[in-house]
């Protein structure tokens, strides 16, 4: 990792001053990635899999001309947006990557790509980017936001349960969440409740859960938001069955919730038990390099990465934009879980696991028991013209 | 909507506001008799939560692990004290803040420094686990329920503290004219650090307790910090009495909006919209009722300074 930086950090300084220079030289032919992620700060754990995913398929193609350069947004949208700048007019990147927060991608996404810069998503996909405001130069190789919500929507109506209890902070991509749940749910709710960005104590909400009846529970609750709700769930001597998108239920997440977890059922687009030599080879080489297991955001940092490599090598380089866009749009990589191609709307259509949490030894993690949604795309393909 | 779940949310609100209490009882005493704002005791409170976590993940005994937290709030305070806030008595507020906020920033980083960005996690002790059948057929966290006993025998333990004994009298003598019990011969420097662990103490408690509960992380002290002004601005500037009772209606407040006013606009509109508004509305309710209270009672309810 460290290497990797320095040797960025060199090849940079090198190339600046070969350019000052006025020689033509080698490398400036390098493809040049800026990522822009959160290494710092609440959520932190998120851009640093997304980043560990992602130099490790840049250090397993074995490439030199692939420079990736990476900063830490701390999840504020103003200085993700200073940074972004900063890579397109003064290193004059041709990718940007690495953005985890919807909100922090819709300050950065739209005004770099209208540059000609493009843009490759390992996790954020806004239902504003997938429709109305898609891009040509923009690919998502994680999920549109909905889509999980989607699949947990349709296996809690396909279970059997009746009368789901659904949370989610009151902010846009809480209201996409339970958008997306609603979506494939087709039966009645016990209750539909928004609860505050930031909530650490749910209390109110988990004794409006006990009296409404519910048969289920349905929560989004990202970060710390859903330890703290999981936990005092727990504690509640209500027992209520819990599902989730995999946010609450990942890798890094499992250890800090504790065995409250243990048979929660949750959706996710990637498992390390997916059985592809692909996948087998990257939890494996994950764990050597790290020494921890990677969670669902390694596996999208993995597949980005690996995408950008694919289309690197079909269009010699990033400079002909046209073939660049052509080649990733054809995604002719091995994406660890299974089959991946893009819509129209350069978001993926992909299948959706219905994970269970269990309890290996030890360690906490999860284990497919159910597909979801089988060749999912988005609700929002008909809206985007490109 | 049966009486069970009406009275559970009240015993959330109520177990709200004692944690509140705590928070509040430190940052009042120190405006009452000092005239000092501290920005820096949200710090204090997460001071408190990691030396709680850390300690039990070491020892392996949330008790010890309290006590720790407890007393490392309070040392700290007291460094804090000694070291800083002594020099800030003389000082206009905007000092005070100013000197205050760079603590917050300082503390931040250097907890984020010792203990990395993660959350740490404290868990509930095994005796507290688990959930009690209250009468009326509530069925309510045992956790919960010490923390409001525990709270309750703080606030009345301040309350006896403050009015029956002699470092309470020198505090109320603090309140109404710091001069003259310094001419009476109280050694005023040490009257301060003591006022000021004591207040450090209970906001480390508050972090310990609450750290278990949801995570202790970098930053969890200013979401808090701002309800305990308000809670403070309600009560009085000064009174504990004032806090006490502003922090259980800022809980009562806060947690029967935030069930209630959904449920309210329901009736009147559709569901989703009725959810929105009604969540939109029950994050300002405290606010709301800052106003009216101010407006009714420009100096809060129980003025300490008339």
């Amino acid at each position: 990792m460290k290497n990797n930086l320095l040797k960025t950090l060199s090849a940079l300084a090198v190339s600046t001053a070969v350019g000052v220079g006025g020689m033509a030289s080698a490398m400036a032919e390098n493809v040049k990635i800026g990522m822009i992620t959160t290494l710092s700060g609440g959520g932190s754990s998120l851009g640093i899999d997304v980043r560990d995913g992602f130099m490790l398929a840049i250090k397993q193609s074995g490439r030199t001309d692939i420079d990736v350069m990476i900063e830490d947004d701390a999840r504020k949208p103003d200085v993700a947006k200073q940074i972004s700048d900063k890579f397109i007019q003064k290193e004059k990147v041709d990718i940007l990557t690495g953005i985890i927060w919807s909100n922090l991608a819709m300050a950065v996404v739209p005004p770099a790509v209208r540059q000609g810069v493009f843009y490759i998503s390992p996790n954020a996909g806004p239902s504003a980017l997938a429709g109305k405001a898609c891009h040509e130069n923009y690919f998502n190789a994680a999920w549109q936001n909905d889509n999980l919500h989607e699949a947990m929507g349709g296996y809690v109506s396909a279970e059997g349960h009746k009368k789901p209890f659904i949370l989610a902070p009151n902010y846009p991509a809480g209201k996409d969440a339970l958008t997306g749940f609603k979506r494939f749910y087709t039966g009645e709710l016990a209750g539909e409740v928004y609860t505050k960005l930031g909530q650490t104590d749910y209390a109110a909400e988990i004794a409006q859960i006990k009296a409404s009846g519910a048969d289920s529970v349905y929560f989004f609750l990202p970060g710390g938001m859903g330890i703290a709700f999981m936990k005092q769930y727990s504690q509640s001597g209500v027992s209520t069955p819990v599902f989730g998108p995999a946010f609450s239920f990942d890798q890094g997440i499992l250890a800090a919730v504790g065995d409250a977890a243990v048979g929660v059922k949750n959706s996710s687009q990637w498992s390390k038990d997916i059985d592809t030599p692909a996948n087998k080879a990257f939890v494996e080489s994950f764990q050597k390099e790290y020494g921890r297991l990677p969670s669902l955001y390694a596996s999208q940092g993995f597949d980005s990465a690996n995408l950008i490599i694919s289309a690197v090598e079909k269009a010699g380089g990033a400079k002909d934009a046209d073939a660049f866009r052509a080649a990733l749009k054809a995604a002719e990589f091995t994406s660890v879980r299974g089959d991946f191609k893009f819509a129209s709307n350069n978001h993926p259509i992909q299948d959706i696991y219905v994970r269970e949490v269990v309890k290996e030894g030890d360690v906490l993690t999860n284990k497919i028991v159910a597909v979801g949604l089988k060749g999912h795309a988005n609700a929002y393909v008909d809206q985007c013209k490109m | 909507m049966t009486s069970a779940f009406v009275i559970e949310q009240i015993l959330n609100g109520v177990q709200f506001g004692v944690m509140l209490f705590l928070m509040a009882a430190g940052l009042t005493l120190v405006f009452g008799v000092m005239g000092l704002i501290n920005l820096a005791h949200g710090s204090l409170y997460m001071i408190g939560a990691f030396v709680c976590a850390w300690v039990s993940g070491w020892i392996g005994s949330f008790w010890i692990g309290l006590v720790a937290g407890l007393l490392a709030a309070a040392a700290v305070g007291a460094l804090m004290e000694i070291l800083v806030i002594r020099r800030l008595y003389q000082r206009d507020h905007l000092d005070q803040v100013l000197a205050t906020f760079a603590m917050i920033l300082i503390f931040s980083e250097g907890t984020r420094w010792l203990f990395g960005d993660q959350p740490l996690w404290l868990d509930i002790p095994q005796l507290l686990s688990g959930a009690v059948d209250l009468p009326f057929g509530v069925s309510y966290p045992l956790y919960r329920l010490a923390i409001i006993l525990v709270g309750v025998a703080l606030a009345i333990g301040l309350y006896m503290l403050i009015t029956k004994t002699r470092l309470g009298m020198q505090i109320r003598a603090g309140e109404s004219d710091r001069e003259m019990i310094g001419a009476l011969g109280i050694n005023i420097a040490t009257l301060y650090t003591v006022v000021f662990a004591l207040g450090a103490a209970l906001a480390g408690v508050a972090g310990s307790f609450v750290g278990a509960l949801q995570s202790v992380q970098v930053g969890m002290g200013e979401p808090v910090l701002i309800l305990a002004f308000v809670v403070i601005v309600i009560g009085g500037i000064g009174s504990i009495e004032g806090a006490l009772v502003a922090s259980v209606l800022v809980g009562l407040v806060d947690t029967l909006g935030r069930v209630f006013l959904p449920q309210f606009f329901a009736l009147f509109m559709e569901p989703s919209a009725a959810t929105s508004v009604g969540s939109a509305l029950s994050s300002t309710s405290i606010y709301i009722l800052m106003a009216i209270v101010l407006i009714w009672k420009p100096k809060g309810l129980f003025a300490a300074h008339d």
